[in-house]
């Protein structure tokens, strides 16, 4: 979440709990709903890497209240993430390991271990199709979210069906 | 009671220099109501199954009962009378009627089956509403682009409410906006009990089916149940990593 919150104090500084607001509505429910928590201990830690720096603000009858700032090292952090390719998905997965080992331990089947997964996959696209029909247009990064899920899962489809063609 | 079941069904292909086993001893069995996906390799022999089921093509050897009713061993004649009836078929390769209109190929299949004018037109009406075409009813199918047309071939084999919807590759044109109208009509006629059985390499598609059947060199690999667990937002259900 470190460079989520970064991204974030870019624009303005912020306090723990604007920023978990500023989550809740760039990404809708394409992000699972923030911890309170958790922003506050990954602060902590953004701010003794000297990435963002805190003032406390006076309120009247509350304690004061930390806003946070980014620092031009934070800036620094931040641009090379934006900056920089993101990784490829995951390809030689535990599935692909279990696929070539399966033979030498004799346990399962490739022919076996490729329909289980098909219908395992078959089975997430399902949740992705009822989540899909349940978002509102207007949640539109979530809706990208899990088009972007439904158009890789095919493609693990797809390839599942190139391994098959290997058993012929 | 199945609406479908085969035994042992065989179809060699020997009008070739070689014979060509496509299917080899299928044994299918689909109950009211249920929604079967087949997926397999290009030539597993997906479409020639579908097509014995809609008696299309006629089966080498084995089975075929439609509704408890034995049909491998129907003359031709009688197959078609039966299937306006009791069959929906969308084609991988689609075929309209080209000198009739959209609103016309769809609702002629009702009309064959015997349901008054009324029924027919009211039927076409919301099939035509429900895939977004009603702007399309006029036209003739070759005025259509390929994904209308795929989709007035899918309004045209609903539109009898037939025993059984066969289907071969039914998205194989579709944007996503069409898919998903697709998706929505689909899952809407199976949730009104309609019994579907779906070649389909769309995996959107194959989710909506209640079990998957595998084929692979003309044989059952795999035959079991999609399973549906997981509820919540889409930032819970896709790990954001
Ligand atoms: N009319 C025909 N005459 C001879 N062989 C045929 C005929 N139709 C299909 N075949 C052969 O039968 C086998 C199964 O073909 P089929 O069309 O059923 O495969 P499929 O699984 O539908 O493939 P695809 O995914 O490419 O549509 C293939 O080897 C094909 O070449
Ligand atoms: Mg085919």
């Amino acid at each position: 979440m470190r460079l989520h919150l970064l991204a974030l104090l870019a624009k303005e500084p912020a306090h723990g709990y604007e920023l978990k607001q500023a989550l809740e509505q760039t990404f809708g429910s394409a992000y699972p709903s923030p911890n309170i928590g958790q922003i506050y201990v990954t602060l902590g830690r953004l701010e003794k890497d000297g990435l963002v720096r805190a003032v406390d603000v006076e309120q009247s009858n509350r304690p004061n209240k930390k806003v946070y700032y980014l620092t031009a090292k934070g800036r620094d952090v931040l641009t090379t993430w934006v900056d920089e390719p993101t990784e490829g998905p995951r390809v030689r997965d535990e599935f692909f390991m279990k696929l070539v080992l399966a033979p030498l331990t004799g346990i399962a089947d490739r022919m076996a271990l490729i329909n289980r997964q098909r219908r395992h996959y078959l089975s997430l696209m399902s949740d992705l199709n009822d989540l899909l029909s349940r978002t509102a247009p207007a949640d539109s990064v979530a809706v990208l979210l899990i088009e972007g899920a439904m158009l890789h899962l095919q493609a693990d489809l797809d390839w599942l069906a190139r391994c098959q063609e290997d058993l012929a | 009671m199945s609406v479908i079941k085969t035994v042992n069904l065989v179809k060699i292909y020997s009008d070739g220099a070689v014979p060509v086993p496509a299917v080899r001893g299928v044994d299918l069995q689909v109950e009211p109501g249920e929604f079967v996906a087949i997926m397999g390799p290009s030539g597993s022999g997906k479409s020639t199954l579908v097509h014995m089921l809609g008696g299309l093509d006629t089966r080498t050897s084995g089975e075929i009962w439609l509704d408890e009713k034995r049909v491998d061993t129907l003359s031709e004649s009688a197959w078609a009378l039966l299937r306006r009836k009791k069959v929906g078929f969308v084609f991988q390769f689609f075929n309209l009627v080209a000198n009739m209109t959209v609103a016309d190929n769809v609702e002629l299949p009702a009309l064959l089956a015997g349901a008054s004018p009324r029924d027919a037109r009211e039927r076409r009406q919301s099939l035509l509403g429900a895939l977004n075409l009603t702007e399309r009813a006029d036209a003739a199918p070759g005025q259509l682009s390929g994904g209308e047309q795929q989709r007035v071939a899918l309004a045209r084999a609903l539109a009898n409410q037939p025993s059984v919807l066969l289907a071969d590759e039914p998205t194989g044109n579709l944007d996503s906006r069409n898919t998903r109208d697709v998706l929505r009509l689909l899952s809407d006629v199976h949730k009104d009990g309609q019994t579907i059985v779906m070649v389909t390499h769309d995996a959107r598609v194959a989710a909506l089916a209640d079990r998957l059947v595998s084929l692979f060199d003309g044989a059952i690999v795999d035959d079991g149940r999609i399973a549906r667990r997981r509820t919540g937002t889409a930032g819970e259900v896709i790990d954001l990593r």
